[in-house]
């Protein structure tokens, strides 16, 4: 057997509360989110960082957690799937899935609606080739992705319907 | 996860200094890790050898793309996302922009790295190509001081580089050319994103009086390395462009590139499709 | 019955659980004191177990190991035949097959342990492809490699090629594919001799584990349970193989007396588990020559892989499907099922239909080219239509219209001005654009007497909440059942939606509604949910306790009344045939199926011939579905088919050495992303099927049908090239082409 390391311990902020775990230093953080902070909201599809399951905003930007080592969480801002709804409030993302038939199986529907999240926080109103952009990295079996291009588009006018008229 | 992770020791020091110290007291020891998007899927799959990684995650000189006056400089640790997005690299390296909107997802680009992609040393990465074709250099820095080689010739082998083992990639620089270079980048993936390359072009010629006066041309995954097509550009130094020109140049290209069969493609496509796309180049700079 | 909530889009039972990541799959589950299970498999194709070493650096006292002699019943994967051990004991008949389980409660150590044991095997003979294993190249299953074989006649093949103006050969090939369902295969068990075996898993079919389980255990079968979890996709592939799994980790759970979770990783998943048959289809047709079909002669061999599992089921509907929607007098179907020496192939969405459709629709392009006749007027003069026969002899008694279906799919997708359009802007374009087409059926529900020896049950009972729980083994794995089941309720029992509760499917506590499997959830299981509510109406209204125009509010009250003063209210519905369907087995002929579902898809791509890529730009899917019950859900289940169907067509190629696939993992097996798919243009027409649930018909397979021979059609007429394999890859067009360039020199 191998020579071991020890265990680190990694602070970080997860969904706007302070988390933290001990846990060796590569270990993805898709397991340290999954088994040490039970948030298993987060998927995991290949461990490759080609499905787009373990999707998370890591410092407000998408990344794969299976390709995040652990030390790399210490002192970053988090969001998982379950800091999306506020409370029992779906976010506009959320809602139009629903809406719009975007999840199937639901197994990649998290990191999808992380995607989906993402792409309208660089793109409030993306166009086509923007929304393929947008998902090409969240890979779904079941709907062919048309039902969920659809709620993206519906997610904008859900955003947009909801803003003040002016500022 | 498949390997044993309490076997892998990962540090992240907050300084370059640190990094340079412990690389040089223990060459060989402390692999550096960027990015992590080649690494980590190695490490899931248990194909990992190597067992000591110093992160350079919290490096901030390593980041930032800088313009000077005759170079631009993009630090090691600077992100896909940050290439495309930027205006200089966008107005004046074109190629290099379109590599890294091409690699792997937008997850992938906002952690995947310009040093952390020429350093896994893939012979399908995507950006090396624009690189070649830039006359990039990479900056070499250890305790014992700091150098710029040129990055063609940089890799020697398969997974081999002009590198000794106390030395870390600090930036990469292009220089800006003062003529209008015609650029052209192709890359052939498994489908239309988040694709590994089958075949990969880059190519960029200054073509006066109807006559190439200077031309570069990089391909990927065709070789064991990414390469430059060195014969073929000279064979087309100095002339003008016609269809006996290009089949020629067909020709020699194919004396030059060394594909082969593997689980994404076979010899006889990456052959043929390097040859079609080197032609889709030569053709456009006649238009 | 008012038709409150079928017919219409209402949000998805178990969506919100779904967008918020609540959902729990198998592997959000965790038990006190868990283990982690994985399984040690061959790495050779086939050979003797000489012995089984561990390693030295492993504490294995710390570990659970079960090898086939820790099996305390038989040591099989119950299914059709009896071939497939749990846990190969002597002799290996594929790599990656299971022979040693470990259970740990370290997931890390435990990948250190399974690198450390060592199988010792003496290698032997192995046939790797159709040809070798009809060739007999070596014998691996009974005496002539063969598992299964039907042969299925339809008036005298022979006697009519005399008829016959023209004869029109072809040989074609799909390969295998992968499911891909984005979760992984899993399960946890819980297993004692005290309290029996437990199972929560990503499954199809609970009853088909819990078949499996019992001859395992030698346990009887109220000592068996068998619980889905939510689970992430099946598409077939969590059809059988789920019973080896929940096999395994009973083992392990079973000898360390903890529960134990066994997750797959993908790269086990894809090179382990099932796929999708590999197949080769000859067709020798006859026609006049006005182009009536006068003879079908078809060889349809498809690659079982190393057990039986359900390749003869899969072969039947490939045998069925394969004289496609034609009226042809002279029809005759030949098909084996081959044993090689790659992991089982198994159930995939289509269920062998895909392949042979794929032949035939392939097929009738290159008779229309030999006719001298456009694809379409080819295919008019031989649409099966009322009155008239498959090529089981089936008499179609529905009005199906295939000309409209045509005429619609032709008007949506513009195929005939884009047609005129590409021939016109083709030659000398570096990027060739075509069109194609396929018209085919998919038969609902199982085959033949299928149905009849299932007799599913479902349950409903009535709570005192007064909201209404159905009971059902039939699963929900993203294509609908508890939405659908609810919109069904709903509208039997007058009530909203949302007093509808779906009861988790556990076979300690659901009856036997039969497998999620042929495309019959919603038109057979659906229509048994319908009896059983309205059973529970009639109770309640024959009770004097609710007047039949009750409100909501009336019908609570009811039930309460109902339940406080006679006790349960519950009430149970079976399937019974529809009237007059006949099957012979031994014949292979008569009603196939209750009824079909028939399409037509265009299909519309652009060729590269710089990177000889093949790009689906524009999917047109007309189909006929009997009545739509929820136009989202179902849209989805096409538009889902279709993508699949793309990457069958395109993308996604099995990479096989020596029995193994050598590109297991994602980056490598290609799926297609958001970039790559098209829009998918989805129209219903609507003709009420009688025995299914207000009209409607099964659907979820159809889709998976058509795409790949539209597509090929439609690569052939922007090139010229004749692709007769899928997936036709950027490197297989390649070749095509230089052939044809070649033979014009």
């Amino acid at each position: 057997m191998s020579e071991l390391v020890s265990r680190i311990h990694i602070q970080c902020r997860v969904n706007g509360e302070p988390r933290h775990a001990e846990t060796f230093p590569m270990a993805r953080l898709l397991d340290v989110l999954r088994e040490e902070l039970r948030l298993t909201g987060t998927k995991e599809g290949c461990g490759e960082g080609e499905c787009g399951a373990c999707s998370i905003l890591l410092n407000g930007a998408i990344v794969n957690s299976c390709l995040i080592p652990a030390i790399e969480a210490d002192g970053a801002d988090i969001r998982t799937i379950e800091g999306i709804a506020s409370g029992d409030q779906l976010n506009a993302v959320q809602k139009a899935f629903l809406e719009c038939g975007g999840a199937q199986c639901g197994i990649c529907t998290p990191g999808m609606v992380i995607a989906a999240t993402a792409l309208l926080e660089r793109h409030p109103h993306p166009n086509d080739a923007e929304i393929r952009e947008g998902l090409a990295g969240n890979l779904c079996r079941c709907t062919g992705y048309q039902k969920i291009f659809a709620a993206v588009v519906r997610a904008c006018e859900l955003s947009t319907e909801k803003k003040p008229v002016s500022r | 996860m498949r390997a044993y992770v309490p076997a892998y020791d990962l540090r992240a020091p907050s300084s370059l200094s640190e990094v340079l110290a412990l690389l040089a007291r223990e060459p060989g020891t402390w692999q550096l890790m960027a990015g992590g998007t080649d690494l980590m899927v190695l490490l899931e799959a248990g194909k990992l050898s190597h067992k000591r990684f110093l992160s350079v995650a919290k490096l901030d000189d390593l980041r930032g793309i800088e313009a000077a006056r005759e170079f631009v400089i993009v630090g090691a640790m600077t992100t896909y996302t940050e290439i495309q997005n930027h205006p200089i690299l966008q107005s004046e390296f074109p190629l290099l922009c379109s590599a890294a909107r091409e690699t792997g997802s937008i997850a992938t680009q906002n952690r995947g790295t310009l040093g952390g992609n020429i350093v896994n040393a893939s012979p399908a990465a995507d950006s090396p190509p624009a690189l070649l074709v830039y006359d990039a250099e990479v900056e070499l820095v250890s305790e014992r001081g700091a150098r710029w080689v040129p990055y063609h010739g940089f890799h020697t082998g398969y997974k081999k580089m002009q590198m000794a083992a106390d030395e870390l990639l600090r930036a990469i620089r292009l220089p800006r050319r003062a003529k209008k270079w015609l650029q052209f980048y192709r890359k052939v993936g498994t489908r239309r994103a988040q694709a590994i390359s089958k075949v990969c072009i880059a190519g960029a010629a200054l073509v006066e009086n109807g006559a190439i006066s200077d031309i570069r041309i990089a391909l990927g995954s065709v070789a064991p390395v990414v390469m430059r097509a060195v014969k073929t550009e000279t064979s087309l130094r100095g002339v003008s462009i016609t269809p006996t020109v290009i089949e020629a140049a067909r020709g020699t290209l194919a004396q030059e590139i060394a594909p082969i069969d593997d689980i994404r493609s076979t010899a006889r496509y990456r052959l043929r499709v390097a040859q079609n796309l080197l032609q889709e180049f030569l053709s456009q700079l006649t238009k | 019955m008012e038709e409150k909530f079928f017919g219409h889009s209402v949000i998805r039972k178990e969506g919100r659980e779904k967008v918020t990541g609540r959902a729990r799959y198998v592997d959000d589950l965790t038990f006190p004191g868990m283990l982690h299970g994985v399984t040690v498999r061959s790495s050779v194709p086939r050979g003797r177990i000489r012995g089984i070493r561990f390693g030295e650096t492993i504490p294995w006292h710390e570990f659970t190991v079960v090898t086939a002699a820790d099996i305390p019943g038989q040591n099989e994967i119950a299914l059709i035949e009896h071939d497939q051990p749990c846990l190969a004991a002597e002799s290996i008949n594929h790599p990656e097959e299971a022979i040693v389980l470990l259970a740990h409660p370290d997931r890390y150590l435990l990948e250190e342990a399974r690198r450390a044991v060592q199988i010792d095997v003496e290698p032997l003979p192995a046939v790797f492809s159709i040809e070798d294993s009809l060739a007999k190249r070596a014998v691996i299953f009974g005496e002539d490699n063969v598992f299964k074989s039907y042969h299925m006649e339809k008036g005298d093949v022979d006697a009519a090629w005399a008829q016959a103006d023209v004869i029109v050969e072809g040989e074609y090939r799909t390969g295998a594919q992968e499911q891909l369902y984005i979760e992984t295969q899993g399960m946890i068990s819980v297993a004692n001799p005290a309290e029996g075996v437990t199972v929560w898993g990503s499954l199809q079919c609970p009853y088909y584990v819990h078949k499996a389980l019992m001859p395992l255990f030698g346990l009887p079968a109220d000592k068996i349970r068998v619980i889905q979890a939510e689970t992430g996709g099946g598409f077939g592939g969590k059809e059988e193989y789920p019973s080896m799994i929940a096999a395994h980790a009973a083992l392990l759970a079973w000898k360390s007396g903890k529960p134990v979770k066994i997750i797959y990783d993908r790269a086990e998943d894809m090179v382990a588990t099932t796929k999708r048959h590999p197949s080769r289809t000859r067709h020798r047709t006859g026609v006049t020559r006005d182009g009536k079909l006068v003879a079908m002669d078809i060889d349809f061999v498809i690659d079982g892989g190393a057990y039986a599992t359900l390749s003869s089921v899969v072969l039947s509907r490939g045998t069925i499907h394969a004289a496609g929607p034609y009226s042809c007098p002279n029809v005759r179907v030949h098909s084996q099922a081959v044993a090689t020496n790659a992991p089982p192939h198994g159930a995939f969405r289509g269920f062998g239909a895909p392949q042979s459709i794929f032949a035939l629709e392939r097929h009738m392009d290159q008779v229309a080219r030999t006719l001298n006749l456009t694809p379409e007027e080819f295919r008019r003069r031989n649409f099966i239509r009322q009155g008239q026969t498959t090529a089981t002899g089936q008499l179609i008694h529905e009005n199906v219209n295939f000309d409209a279906l045509l005429d619609r799919a032709f008007r949506e997708s513009d195929y005939h001005a884009k047609r005129e359009r590409f021939a016109r802007e083709n030659p000398g374009a570096t990027i060739k654009r075509g069109i194609g087409f396929a018209s085919f059926m998919h038969g609902a529900g199982f085959t033949g007497s299928g149905e009849v020896y299932l007799a599913s049950v479902v349950d409903v009972e009535a709570t005192r909440e007064g909201n209404v729980r159905v009971l059902a083994a039939s699963t929900e794995i993203g294509q609908g059942t508890n939405t659908v089941f609810s919109q069904i309720a709903a509208d039997a029992l007058g009530i909203s939606y949302d007093r509808i509760e779906i009861a988790q499917p556990d076979t300690g506590a659901v009856p036997n509604s039969g497998p999620t499997v042929a495309s019959r959830t919603s038109m057979v299981v659906g229509n048994l949910v319908q009896t059983a509510a309205l059973a529970i109406k009639k109770t309640l209204l024959d009770s004097g306790l609710l007047c039949d125009a009750c409100t909501e509010d009336e019908f609570v009250r009811a039930c309460r009344k109902y339940i406080e003063t006679r006790g349960p209210l519950r009430s149970r519905a079976q399937y019974e045939a529809p009237p007059g369907l006949f099957w012979d087995d031994k014949k292979y002929s008569g009603d196939a199926y209750g009824t079909y579902a028939w399409a037509v898809y265009v299909a519309e791509v652009a060729v590269d011939t710089v990177t000889f890529e093949a790009r689906v730009t524009d999917f047109v899917a007309v189909q006929e579905i009997g009545k739509v019950i929820h136009p989202v859900l179902a849209a989805g289940q096409i538009e889902g088919g279709v993508a699949q169907a793309i990457g069958m067509a395109l993308y996604e190629n099995v990479v096989w050495r020596d029995g193994r696939m050598a590109n297991g993992q994602m980056t490598n097996y290609i799926m297609p992303t958001a970039a790559d798919i098209p829009p998918i243009r989805v129209f219903f027409e609507e003709h009420p099927y009688l025995f299914g649930p207000h009209g409607a018909k099964g659907i979820g397979e159809l889709p998976m049908d058509g795409p790949q021979p539209a597509i090929i059609n439609a690569i052939e007429n922007a090139t010229g090239i004749c692709v007769r394999q899928i997936p036709a890859t950027p490197e297989v067009l390649m070749e095509a082409m230089a052939q044809k360039a070649a033979a014009l020199v």
